[in-house]
Parts: C-alpha cells; sequence; structure tokens
C-alpha cells in the first residue's frame, strides 16, 4: 500500500472536513442549492460527511424566478431523492414585497436582486453558516477569500478584514445577527468539478448537455429565447446546438455552442477550453474590471 | 491499492491520476513573484483567452509597455491600484502528472502574517531571489518562516538572470550566500534554479541562454518532487470532529466518529486509545459512504466505528494505543502574533487546536524570534503585530497535542481574541 490519495480525493477529503467542522461548530446552518454544478457536487459530498446520519440542515434555493424549467425539475427530483429539507426564497416574492425592484431595460437579469432574497432568507431562518458553492478559480476577487468567509450583520464582505485561514483550522465564530459563508470547494477548479461528477456518476441537469435550443447572440453570447428577455433590433434568434456551462438567472447565461451529449465528452471540452467559465458565460461578471468583487461586498453569493 | 473497498468512487492513484502539489510562493515587491505565477500558469496554457485579453488591455491602459503577466494574479481592486499584492491568493493550475495550488503570499515585510498562512498549507515553498540583489533580509526572512512552518522543500529561483548576462558566476555566488543562511534551517531539500520569469527561461522549458545550468526547469521539478514521505504515516492521530447518531430504524444502534486522520494508517481491529479519557477500546470499521475501508490515512475523511460503548466526543483524539500522545494543560509553543494590540503575559484567549477549543492565559512571552535571522531576544516581553516568539500558555482544559516538527496536524493551532472573534495568532506546539 502507498497510502496516497489522488487529488480529486484529496480535495474531496477537504471538502468533507469543512462540512463536518461547520455543523459540529455553528448552530444553524443551510446550504445554497441552486441546481447547478458546483452545488450538485456540495450534496455529495454531504452525504459522504454524514450519511447513515441526516443532513444536520436544511437546502435554500434562492429562486429567480427566470429558471431554466430543467433546473428546478432536477431540484425537486433531487431533494426527494435525499429526503430532505428544501427551503425556497423568491425574488419574485421580495419583488411583491417592495423589497427589492425589477430591473428594466433589455439587459435587465435578476443576479443582483438575488442578493436581498439571500440575505433576507437568512435572517429569516436565523442562519449563522451558509454553504456555497464557489470556487477560488472562478475569478480574480474570489481566490482571495478565505473558506470560512466572515460577513457582518449586514452581510458584508470586506476583503481587508479576513480572518487569517491557517491549516486546516477555521474560525468560525459569530455573533447574532452575523454568519459565516463556508465555500468546502475553494479549492477545486471547473475540470475538478466535472471530473468528481464524472467518477460519482452524478446526475445533471440536462442543459449542462449539448442539446438544440432557440438563442440568439447578443455580446458575443448565445442567450436563450425566453419569456424573461426581450430582443433588441438586430437580434434573431436562431436553433443551434447549445449547453451550458454554468446555471443562472435564463436571461443573462450564455450557452456554448457544442455537440458534448455525454459527461466524457464535457469533459473532454472542458479540459480543452481556451476561455474561463464566467468569460464565457456571465454576462453580469462582464460590466467591470472589479464586478465580483463589489457584488460580494454587499452580500452575493 | 484503493482507499475503499468499493470500486466505485473510489481513489485508484496507481492507475496514473494525477496527485496534488501545493506551495507557497513569497518573495519582495519587485522579485517578480506575480510575473513568475502568471508565467507558470500561462507557458503551461492555463491562461484563458478571456484573462490574457482582459491583461493585455489593462497593462496597455497602464502603459506597462508589455504584456503583464502580474496582472493575471492582483485580484482585489487596492492591488490593482497600488500595484502591490495584498493578500493570500490561491491560483491553480495542472499538467498531465500534478495539479498545484499555489498560495501566493505577499513579501512586503508588513505582511508576515499572510506568509505564514500561505505556508501553513505548503508543501513546498518558492522564494525568489532579484540576481542583482542577492540574498536580502527579505529572502532570509522567507527561508526561515517555510522552515519555522516545517515545509520540507524549498525551491530558490534567481530571478531576473536576463539582466545579469546570465552570468554564471552570480548564480553560484547567490547560492553560497543563501546555504549559509540555509544552515541555520530545518529544510532538507533545497533547490537552485537561475530564471528569468518575465521572458519565461527555465520555467516551464530549459533555457538556451544558460547552456550551464543542466537543468531541471521550475516546472518540471515542481512535476517530480516527492511530498508523500513527509506525511506521518507511524502516529495513529484521530480528531474526533462530529458524532453521527442517526438513531433511525435502519441504523438504530449506529454511532460513528467522524473526523479527517491527522497522522498514521488506522485499521479494523486495532486498539485504540481515546483522550483524555485514556478509555482502550478497538476499531470495529471504518465506515465511508462508499463503503468500509481496509485502511484509514492521512488526509481521508472517514467515519470510525468503536468496539465498546465509550464515551467518546467532540474535541477528543483516538490514537493508536501503543504511542499516544499526552493530554497537557500547559503548552509552550512559536506564535506568529496577528493583531494589532500586541501580546503580552497575562492575556486571555481561546485555542484551538485540531478540533478542540479552551480558553488559555499567556503566563510568559518568553522570547522574541528575529525571523531574518532566527537568533532569540530574550529580553522580549511582548508580540507585535508580524513578531513571532515562544510563548506559555496555561489552558484551562487539558489539549491532547503532539510538537509540531512531528506532527503538523496535531501541533497546530490558532488563537483566537474571544471579545473580537478575530483569529489573532497561529501556534506551533514546541
Amino acid at each position: 500500500m502507498n497510502y496516497k490519495l489522488d487529488e480529486l480525493r484529496q480535495l474531496e477529503a477537504e471538502g468533507i472536513h469543512i462540512m463536518r467542522e461547520v455543523a459540529a461548530e455553528l448552530e444553524r446552518p443551510v446550504l445554497l442549492f441552486s441546481g447547478g454544478k458546483d452545488s450538485i457536487v456540495l450534496l455529495r459530498l454531504a452525504e459522504k460527511a454524514f450519511r447513515p446520519g441526516r443532513f444536520p440542515f436544511p437546502l435554500m434555493h434562492i429562486d429567480t424566478g427566470h429558471n431554466f424549467p430543467e433546473v428546478i425539475d432536477y431540484r425537486d427530483r433531487r431533494v426527494a431523492e435525499l429526503g430532505e429539507e428544501l427551503i425556497v426564497a423568491s425574488v419574485q416574492e421580495s419583488i411583491d414585497q417592495g423589497r427589492v425592484k425589477e430591473e428594466t431595460g433589455p439587459r435587465a437579469s435578476r443576479n443582483q436582486l438575488q442578493t436581498t432574497t439571500l440575505l433576507d432568507g437568512i435572517e429569516k431562518h436565523g442562519f449563522d453558516a451558509a454553504f456555497g458553492g464557489a470556487r477560488r478559480d472562478e475569478e480574480r476577487a474570489r481566490a482571495k477569500e478565505r473558506i470560512f468567509s466572515f460577513r457582518d450583520d449586514f452581510g458584508q464582505w470586506d476583503p481587508k478584514e479576513q480572518r487569517p485561514e491557517l491549516w486546516n483550522i477555521y474560525n468560525g465564530r459569530v455573533r447574532k445577527g452575523e454568519h459565516v459563508r463556508v465555500f468546502p470547494i475553494s479549492n477545486w477548479t471547473e475540470l475538478d468539478v466535472w471530473s468528481y461528477i464524472q467518477a460519482e456518476e452524478l446526475e445533471v441537469p440536462s442543459i449542462y448537455f449539448a442539446h438544440e435550443r432557440e438563442v440568439f447572440r447578443r455580446d458575443g453570447m448565445l442567450l436563450a429565447a425566453s419569456d424573461f428577455v426581450a430582443l433588441q433590433e438586430g437580434e434573431k434568434t436562431f436553433t443551434a446546438s447549445v449547453r451550458y456551462r454554468t446555471v443562472g438567472d435564463m436571461a443573462v447565461t450564455g450557452g456554448v455552442e457544442s455537440t458534448a451529449a455525454s459527461i466524457d465528452e464535457v469533459v473532454g471540452e472542458i479540459a480543452a477550453t481556451r476561455i474561463t467559465e464566467r468569460g464565457e458565460t456571465r454576462a453580469d461578471d462582464r460590466a467591470s474590471e472589479a464586478a465580483m468583487e463589489d457584488r460580494k461586498r454587499v452580500g452575493y453569493f | 491499492m484503493s482507499a475503499t473497498s468499493n470500486g466505485h468512487g473510489a481513489a485508484n492513484p496507481e492507475a496514473g491520476a494525477p496527485d496534488l502539489l501545493r506551495l507557497a510562493t513569497a518573495g519582495s515587491v519587485d522579485d517578480g513573484k506575480s510575473t513568475l505565477i502568471g508565467r507558470l500558469l500561462f507557458d503551461s496554457k492555463l491562461v484563458f483567452e478571456d484573462q490574457l485579453e482582459h491583461v493585455t488591455e489593462t497593462s496597455k491602459r497602464r502603459g506597462d509597455g508589455y504584456v503583464n503577466l502580474a496582472l493575471l494574479t492582483d485580484g482585489l481592486r487596492a492591488e490593482r491600484e497600488q500595484g502591490i499584492t495584498i493578500d493570500v491568493a490561491y491560483r491553480y493550475f495542472a499538467t498531465p502528472k500534478r495539479r498545484f495550488i499555489i498560495a501566493d503570499t505577499p513579501g512586503h515585510e508588513q505582511y508576515t502574517r499572510n506568509m505564514v498562512t500561505g505556508a501553513s498549507t505548503a508543501d513546498l515553498s518558492v522564494v525568489l531571489i532579484d540576481a542583482r540583489n542577492g540574498v536580502t533580509s527579505q529572502s532570509r526572512r522567507h527561508a526561515s518562516i517555510s522552515s519555522l512552518l516545517g515545509i520540507h522543500h524549498l525551491v530558490v529561483c534567481v530571478n531576473k538572470m536576463d539582466l545579469v548576462d546570465w552570468d554564471e558566476s552570480v548564480f553560484k555566488s547567490v547560492k553560497a550566500d543563501f546555504q549559509n543562511v540555509a544552515e541555520k534551517l530545518e529544510v532538507p531539500d533545497i533547490t537552485f534554479i537561475p530564471i528569468s520569469a518575465l521572458n519565461g527561461d527555465n520555467v516551464v522549458d530549459l533555457s538556451e541562454a544558460a547552456p550551464w545550468y543542466p537543468g531541471p526547469a521550475l516546472l518540471d521539478h515542481l512535476e517530480r518532487v516527492d511530498v508523500s514521505r513527509d506525511r506521518n504515516l507511524v502516529d495513529g492521530r484521530f480528531p474526533v470532529q462530529y458524532v453521527i447518531r442517526p438513531m433511525s430504524d435502519s441504523h438504530h444502534d449506529y454511532r460513528g466518529y467522524a473526523g479527517q486522520v491527522a497522522s498514521g494508517v488506522f485499521r479494523p481491529g486495532e486498539e485504540v486509545v481515546v483522550l483524555p479519557s485514556g478509555k482502550r477500546t478497538h476499531i470495529a470499521a471504518i465506515d465511508t459512504f462508499d463503503g468500509e475501508a481496509k485502511a484509514a490515512f492521512p488526509p481521508m475523511s472517514v467515519t470510525l466505528l468503536l468496539e465498546d460503548d465509550v464515551a467518546v466526543s467532540r474535541g477528543d483524539m483516538i490514537a493508536h494505543a501503543d504511542a499516544a500522545p499526552e493530554a497537557t494543560r500547559a503548552l509552550r509553543a512559536t506564535v506568529c502574533w496577528m493583531d494589532d494590540a500586541p501580546l503580552r503575559a497575562g492575556a486571555k484567549l481561546a485555542v484551538k487546536l485540531a478540533t478542540k477549543s479552551v480558553r488559555a492565559v499567556v503566563e510568559d512571552v518568553c522570547c522574541r524570534l528575529d525571523v531574518e535571522t532566527l537568533d532569540h531576544d530574550d529580553d522580549a516581553d511582548e508580540l507585535g503585530l508580524n513578531d513571532m516568539g515562544t510563548v506559555e500558555l496555561r489552558l484551562s482544559s487539558p489539549l491532547v497535542a503532539d510538537p509540531y516538527v512531528t506532527n503538523r496536524g496535531t501541533g497546530s493551532f490558532i488563537l483566537i481574541d474571544e471579545s473580537t472573534n478575530h483569529t489573532v495568532g497561529a501556534g506551533m506546539v514546541a
């Protein structure tokens, strides 16, 4: 025996350790589950961390209302299979209650609005820790975020006042009203996530595989034609074979042209890609050089 | 050998799956550290087109006159404005042989705490030295911190060799100077590589500019260096994180102790001792989601089932019965202080070591370490921000610990100020 773990199993062991620390040290954690690939990995890590027991936390979906129907189907199926509790916090409700105002214009999305719904959800249920599937390879501001990321009672992240994080010893201490965001797959790359989904034979929503869809081109991305987005002058819809690299607000999440219909083919494409996940598929991150940093500061995922 | 008995989802390193190397980079602001990392990412083709486009545009706007690869790693707005790296950033790249996690830590003096943080998870440390300046106090500090944090592998990159015309005697003299410094360190493996991060010489491929240097190139070395033997596979230590007790119909009597193996190898049937109670029992099974495992070793996260119904809770340590550590109410440790207000005798803090938190009072600040020379100042009675020194702590209840040099997992702790909840220090048990 050589007593070695390969890279994926080392990352898995780290993720399980992080989840158990949170379950042991915080009073009321929640796991943010979007139905996207990263949170799908979180659910598997939670199974590995806590079975045969139940998860010591509920799941929460911040529902923009701008969903790919395939993702909602998947979400409900997966939650039922796990037998765990799902809380849905709805952006539509935040709008109806006047907590936030719907953006207008052709590029309107509900991405920013999610922050209020998320923070309201955390406050309403008294959560003191929220697991998220964010990865440090996604974006430059994320590369500097701790695994246990402290949020003050306004949900704000202060990148200059982060707690030092050493070895595998985490400080999750919070006062009432404050919380920590915890990112068990901080050290995973997009390819790690797909390789893990492949190794674990995890089901993912069908939109991650190539399918024919009515799309139009905007800002160099292929956006899905839907009720949530109005075509501008000069934009025409056409049918293309696409798959998605991320799951988000349908109005701003771009698909990539692809014929990868199986998990093996997707892993092959990701390994060969020359464009980052967010650069290719998230219009919201293209807004400015520090778009993510600014959103994170006010409480975004 | 796979980690679990169940083939599905099991680890299988023998099939050639890549392993993981965690490295820390350190260097002074102008040593070209960010450029080197940008170069590693770029030359191993891991910079994506949109990132490169962004960096190219920003370089142009700043008037850099070249594609400034340092911009790839400078993440936060303040850094881009000031042109320096102000916090620990984690970078990822991979080759077919290995995956790498870089903890990129700032070189500036006042940021010792970040360097310690970055080094705490690293297997290997890359120290950059500007060929024109030679060994500086900065590079001495980086080497000392790597050594203090128990890193066994050091790579000294003598950078900007193009600016000294690739003169072999410059490289040799830097190497000799550094070897002098290293005599005081406990780093068994030191490798010297002459490079130009800006031009990419000897970073990924061997450079034609230095025919006198036989290799290896930096990346080649990083791909080959063996860190698996750095782990302690002898002393069994399993800090209990969480007790799994489903109390469901199907698992009515299940009581599992979940945690991550800190050191040693555990096998079913072995006699273990639960600390601090000292109760002895045997391992009934090593449970995982993928089935029972035949062995558990670091860094596996598993669940231990014990044969006898002994009281075990979070914070306890399960250890091999024949070589168990002692529980103690007093700790002597090297501490890196990370708070603005200095640490003095009498201070009350929380200590978190492995999965156990206890209160502690500082009995004595014994000495301050000159991180540059590793000399002791025995007259010191306080540690300021970014100081390191030896401290004696008295604990409110017993802790099970090992010396850091033999066991990183059970010899390291953090100090928490309970009034602010901030992490204010990091300690290594003497």
